[in-house]
């Protein structure tokens, strides 16, 4: 029974290599008859959800050398170049009604209805929030769905590296194509097209990491509940389409009823739109929309955690 | 002094529903040898290797891999235990090199990737995407995956099934190299011939139970009630000239066939006796008895068809 302390590989193949202890603390084996307790290292990996706390645990604990995490990011961004349809839609799309809108005079008209602003100033935080929905509803939950339909995530649940790494990958990739996105269409409109310097930087951040960790959950939500790929994209649209709607895409937000504004601010991207736009036009957002999305993003995470599987 | 025990599966039972796939399964694999888990499809194979990795929970029963519980010390024992699993797929759109790149980075000691890929032929792919391999690249790259971080036990299931017969030998090569290296080999096929080339012992597995284990030679042995010769005589003989021999048990004539059935030198002394007689014994075929005969025996059924190599 000597095998019980030789827990990593090094023992056997080579002589241990001159690395301080704390790679492995010291372990008391437990009693054979002890049930299995909640850690997740101990769960069968089908059992366990994932949450930012076991995660992080599990990336520090060093189950797996830490540079294999970064190896599975790269690999994740190589896909998503790969498959351009994220990018696609994620970047091209929005920065195409960009350029559309500028494009027609009468958006750069200030307009009483819009309470002085221009349509122009209008659409750029509703192109905003619909890049985030685009990414976080649609590009975010098929990769995943796909991999646990076609066992990579089983694969992988039998070598040191836990299957949330793929998923915390996923997260890294998808929060970086929306930064760059972001990046773009915030920059391009003030440099090419005469939009104003937000005028409140850290309120922008603030609303903007709030709508991106509402619709993120709710992708991940998506996630957990869709049986194969096409039907996550299914219901990423499903969603999108009427989310879109109350953004005010189709429907300006300051010309809804008032009924009407009242569902849309209780929208993941009607908070979203409303947060974002106030923070460009230099005044801290309304409480009520941070907590909305606040709100979302801790239900859509708390669901997504309870049903999601890895098999 | 007892050779030490790589994985010990005591009474393991599984099922799905009302459906035992595993049923009271005990098998216990030496460290350093190639055990191989034979049986028909349904049979329990895939379950009991899938309990051995941790990817179910027995419902009764226990296990033991390198003193560590599967499913309890899933972490101990992940950096030790390499798997190939059936139907596991990649990214389809990532090339074979960006997939041992990152299976590499998993593990603290891997194994040298160029060496891996050449004993499995894979080489000249490593710029290719996955989705462009053939069903036997993806099987190749997917041992290669299973071994890549130099595990102590390695679990292949139905490794070499869509192989071509050319790479299936160089995978059982590679294999054996594996294994000399020290590493204990837990091997689920249906493939009579991979089991009698390979596997050091064999246990042979019908409808969730564990019909025998031994060496594939043993199995055999068991199988055979002795050993059989078939002849046609150049001129005819009286049976007694054979059937009074210590070595012959049973005669029979099939048509100008005849049929010897007995044990110890049969075929010398046979031959040796009609010679005396002047008869020739000509068109001589020997019946040795194979796992195949073994499995029949012992379950009353036969293998997938696949089994039975050309």
């Amino acid at each position: 029974m000597n095998t019980h302390t030789l827990p990593r590989p090094k023992a056997q193949v080579q002589p241990p290599k001159t690395q301080p202890p704390k790679t492995q603390p010291p372990k008391t084996q437990p009693p054979k008859t002890q049930p299995p307790k909640a850690p997740f290292s101990k769960a069968p990996f089908s059992k366990a959800p994932f949450s930012a706390a076991r995660l992080t645990r599990t990336l520090l604990q060093e189950t797996a050398p830490r540079a294999a995490f970064g190896q599975i990011v790269r690999n994740q961004a190589r896909l998503a170049w790969r498959l351009p349809a994220g990018l696609i839609f994620g970047i091209g799309l929005p920065m195409l009604l960009l350029i559309i809108f500028s494009q027609i005079p009468s958006f750069h008209q200030a307009q009483a209805s819009f309470g002085g602003l221009t349509p122009f100033d209008v659409y750029v935080p509703i192109l905003i929030a619909m890049v985030i929905a685009i990414i976080g509803l649609i590009s975010l939950p098929g990769p995943l769905v796909t991999y646990r339909d076609q066992g990579i995530l089983r694969r992988l649940s039998t070598t040191p590296v836990p299957p949330s790494w793929v998923l915390a990958a996923q997260l890294v990739v998808a929060f970086c194509i929306t930064i760059t996105s972001l990046l773009i269409l915030i920059v391009v409109s003030i440099a090419a097209f005469g939009l104003d310097v937000p005028k409140n930087p850290g309120a922008l951040v603030l609303a903007i990491v709030l709508s991106i960790a509402a619709l993120f959950a709710i992708g991940l939500c998506i996630a957990a509940v869709a049986r194969t790929g096409v039907a996550a994209r299914a219901i990423g649209a499903a969603a999108f389409y009427p989310m879109l709607f109350f953004s005010g895409m189709w429907f300006p937000r300051e010309l809804m009823s008032g009924a009407l504004q009242d569902i849309s601010n209780l929208t993941p991207l009607g908070a979203a739109v409303e947060a974002i736009q106030d923070s460009m036009q230099g005044q801290f957002p309304p409480a009520e929309s941070l907590l909305v999305l606040a709100g979302y993003a801790l239900v859509f995470t708390l669901i997504a955690r309870r049903f999601f599987r890895w098999e | 002094m007892k050779t030490p025990t790589a994985v010990e599966i005591s009474h393991l039972s599984k099922a799905y529903g009302n459906v035992a796939a595993v049923d009271d399964v005990s098998l216990s694999v030496t460290e350093g040898e190639i055990f191989g888990i034979l049986g028909p499809n349904g049979a329990g194979k895939t379950t009991t290797v899938e309990c051995v990795l941790g990817l179910r929970a027995p419902d009764a029963g226990s296990i033991s891999v390198l003193g560590l519980d599967p499913v309890r010390d899933a972490a101990e024992l992940h950096p030790i235990v390499g798997a190939q699993l059936q139907e596991s797929a990649l990214p389809a759109k990532l090339r074979v090199g960006e997939i041992l790149a990152e299976y590499r980075s998993f593990y603290r000691e891997p194994a040298d990737v160029g060496e891996l890929i050449e004993g499995l032929g894979l080489a000249g792919k490593v710029k290719d995407y996955y989705r462009s391999l053939s069903g036997g690249q993806r099987q190749r790259l997917s041992i290669a995956l299973a071994l890549i971080g130099r595990p102590r036990v390695a679990v292949l299931d139905e490794m070499t099934s869509g192989l071509d017969p050319q790479a299936r030998r160089d995978t059982w090569d590679l294999i054996e190299r594996v294994r000399d290296r020290g590493v204990t080999i837990l091997l689920v096929t249906h493939f009579m011939e991979e089991a009698e080339r390979l596997c050091d012992r064999v246990a042979l597995i019908d409808s969730g139970h564990v019909v025998a284990v031994d060496s594939p030679v043993g199995l055999a042995a068991r199988a055979s009630g002795g050993k059989s010769m078939r002849f046609v005589p150049s001129a005819s003989f009286d049976d007694r000239l054979l059937t009074e021999l210590p070595e012959v048990g049973n005669l029979t004539r099939n048509g100008s066939h005849v049929v010897v059935t007995g044990s110890g030198e049969l075929v010398n002394t046979v031959i040796l006796t009609l010679a005396t007689a002047g008869v020739t014994a000509r068109d001589v075929q020997l019946d040795t008895s194979s796992l195949e005969d073994a499995f029949v025996k012992l379950t009353g059924r036969h293998l997938h068809e696949e089994g039975i190599p050309a």
